[in-house]
């Protein structure tokens, strides 16, 4: 091709990089330069120091997605398992009934949680039948947490079986012939071999965890808070832009060290995802 | 190990499908309660159609939804074009991280990041009211963009080049010889890309919540301010509803897509 036409095909992206300069690095840009001026537009340093009264939030909100995550690769991996190995049709199936939650507006999926364990709700109702005295369980860390196992578990499942389902066999069966019993397959064979889909899976479920505002103020009941709801609260309701701006910047920083930490564990496998 | 496995997916399986059973038992519900059962009655499906501002809201998010993924199908697959012409090199590297950014940062991040650029925008010109269908419009072409390009990229780098240079050699213009032989080619990686853009818009509820205004109401938004108060089960029918649509819809897809792979292994 001469060299013309390669310039002029190079100039079709030209949309696309004026769009994303526009909207996605000037936003970006636009989160720094508020975090570190005050309402009026004057350079302070103020936003930056009263972060350090929410590190407690910062921390609640990490150590819940760390839960949340553990939690979901725990439940997802035996599950992507189980699904790669059944037949095709099966496969297929599975698949669908995984996606199929993740369609519905989450938003009405966690409110029907609250109905499921209100303290007169339908669990508890269910357990008054049987004779066991109700639980308390809304507005409480543990229905938080459920809530992002919840919602994010398919984000879990889905990367895992992806790798699963392509996993060569015959290397399985490598394993298998050298006396690997079943434990020994699935730890030294198939865990590293899916390694690429269970650290996507992580990111996935990790990143929408910590920065959640939703699920903590219906399941949370607003018993405490998670830096999503701090953010959120500063841009709806006390319209404090400012300081909403510099713990999103926090926020941010804290995601990319953490993904950064997590992929130097992961460092070894090959194939990395992100 | 069989059964323990089959029981271990059930279990897993109920635990996913419990709000959304519970929600359609008490779409069905005789009280507006949505924890105690009392009757059977159509009573809330009847309220949702006549409910203006919801049906509103829903056809607000399919209009954004399908003018989204158009335009980022459009933009995308440019940019997907372009981009495939580009030298390894900063500039080529340095595009593709920015394209990764709506996807690695939280989604609030990308909100409420866009909402200061367009309130800084708006006060610039004194506009108060800038939040609306137009801000929407972009924030969800923005958040669509990667996956069309992520998707188109793949099938660019599969097509064979000699393919549009020969078209060329036999007299095509370069613009005749990308519609008649590099378009069909990443065709399917523009419709995956274009559902995709679709599903996640017509979903979006963070990025919308901090970039629509009043003036505009989406389908999750609408959902949020009410679910803000107590719910009635008149939500429960609308979602009842939905789910039974994108079920029919996915068991179509499912034997369309089997039959179409047993024709081909007929072959």
């Amino acid at each position: 091709m001469n060299n013309r036409s390669t310039l002029g095909s190079k100039l079709v992206a030209s949309p696309y990089i004026v769009w994303s300069v526009l909207f996605i690095v000037a936003p970006l840009i636009f989160v720094v330069y508020y975090s570190f001026t005050d309402a009026s537009g004057a350079f302070t340093l103020e936003n930056i120091t009263a972060l350090s009264k929410y590190a407690p939030t910062f921390l609640r909100s990490i150590w819940f997605g760390i839960v949340a995550t553990l939690i979901c690769l725990v439940i997802a991996f035996p599950l992507a398992y189980f699904i790669s190995q059944s037949t095709e049709k099966v496969q297929r199936t599975m698949v669908m009934l995984v996606m199929l939650p993740m369609w519905m507006s989450f938003l009405i999926r966690t409110y029907s949680w609250m109905a499921l364990l209100q303290d007169t709700g339908i669990i508890n109702s269910l357990l008054g039948k049987i004779g066991i005295d109700p639980i308390h369980m809304i507005n409480t860390e543990g229905a938080v947490i459920l809530g992002m196992v919840y919602n994010f578990l398919p984000y879990m499942i889905l990367p895992i079986y992806s790798v699963m389902a392509k996993l060569d066999h015959s290397m399985v069966e490598a394993c298998q012939d050298l006396g690997g019993n079943r434990l020994t397959v699935i730890r030294r064979c198939i865990i590293p071999m899916s390694m690429p889909g269970i650290v996507s899976g992580i990111t996935m479920v990790f990143v929408p965890s910590v920065s959640t505002f939703y699920i903590s103020q219906k399941l949370g009941g607003g018993s405490f808070d998670l830096i999503g709801d701090v953010i959120e609260r500063q841009f709806q309701q006390s319209y404090n832009y400012n300081l909403g701006a510099s713990l999103s910047l926090v926020l941010m920083v804290l995601i990319l060290v953490c993904m950064a930490v997590m992929n130097r564990f992961s460092g070894d496998e090959e194939g990395m995802v992100i | 190990m069989k059964t323990a496995s089959r029981i271990y997916t059930t279990l897993v399986f109920l635990f996913l499908y419990a709000p959304i059973i519970v929600m359609i038992v008490f779409s069905f519900n005789g009280t507006s309660s949505t924890s105690v059962l009392s009757g059977f009655s159509l009573q809330w499906y009847k309220a949702l159609l006549e409910d203006e501002t919801t049906l509103k809201a829903l056809s607000n998010t399919v209009v954004l939804a399908v003018c989204s993924a158009l335009i980022a199908t459009v933009l995308g697959t440019a940019a997907a074009v372009g981009l495939d012409k580009f030298r390894k090199g900063p500039l080529r590297s340095g595009v593709m991280a920015v394209t990764n950014i709506p996807m690695m940062n939280p989604e609030i991040v990308t909100g409420i990041s866009m909402m200061l650029l367009f309130v800084f925008v708006g006060k610039m010109v004194s506009e108060d009211a800038v939040l609306g269908f137009g801000t929407l419009l972009i924030a969800h072409v923005t958040f669509n963009l990667p996956y069309i390009i992520l998707n188109v990229l793949p099938k660019l780098r599969q097509t064979d080049r000699n393919l549009a240079e020969a078209a060329q050699d036999l007299g095509c213009k370069p613009v005749s010889a990308f519609f008649k032989v590099v378009l069909p080619s990443i065709m399917p990686g523009m419709i995956t890309g274009m559902i995709t853009a679709f599903t996640l818009s017509l979903d979006d509820f963070i990025i919308s919540y901090f970039t629509s205004g009043p003036g505009f109401q989406t389908l999750p938004i609408a959902i949020f301010s009410m679910t803000k108060k107590r719910v009635k089960p008149d939500m429960y029918a609308l979602s009842a509803l939905i789910f039974v649509s994108i079920l029919v819809l996915l068991i179509l897809y499912n034997v369309a897509q089997a039959k179409s792979e047993e024709k081909s292994r007929k072959k």
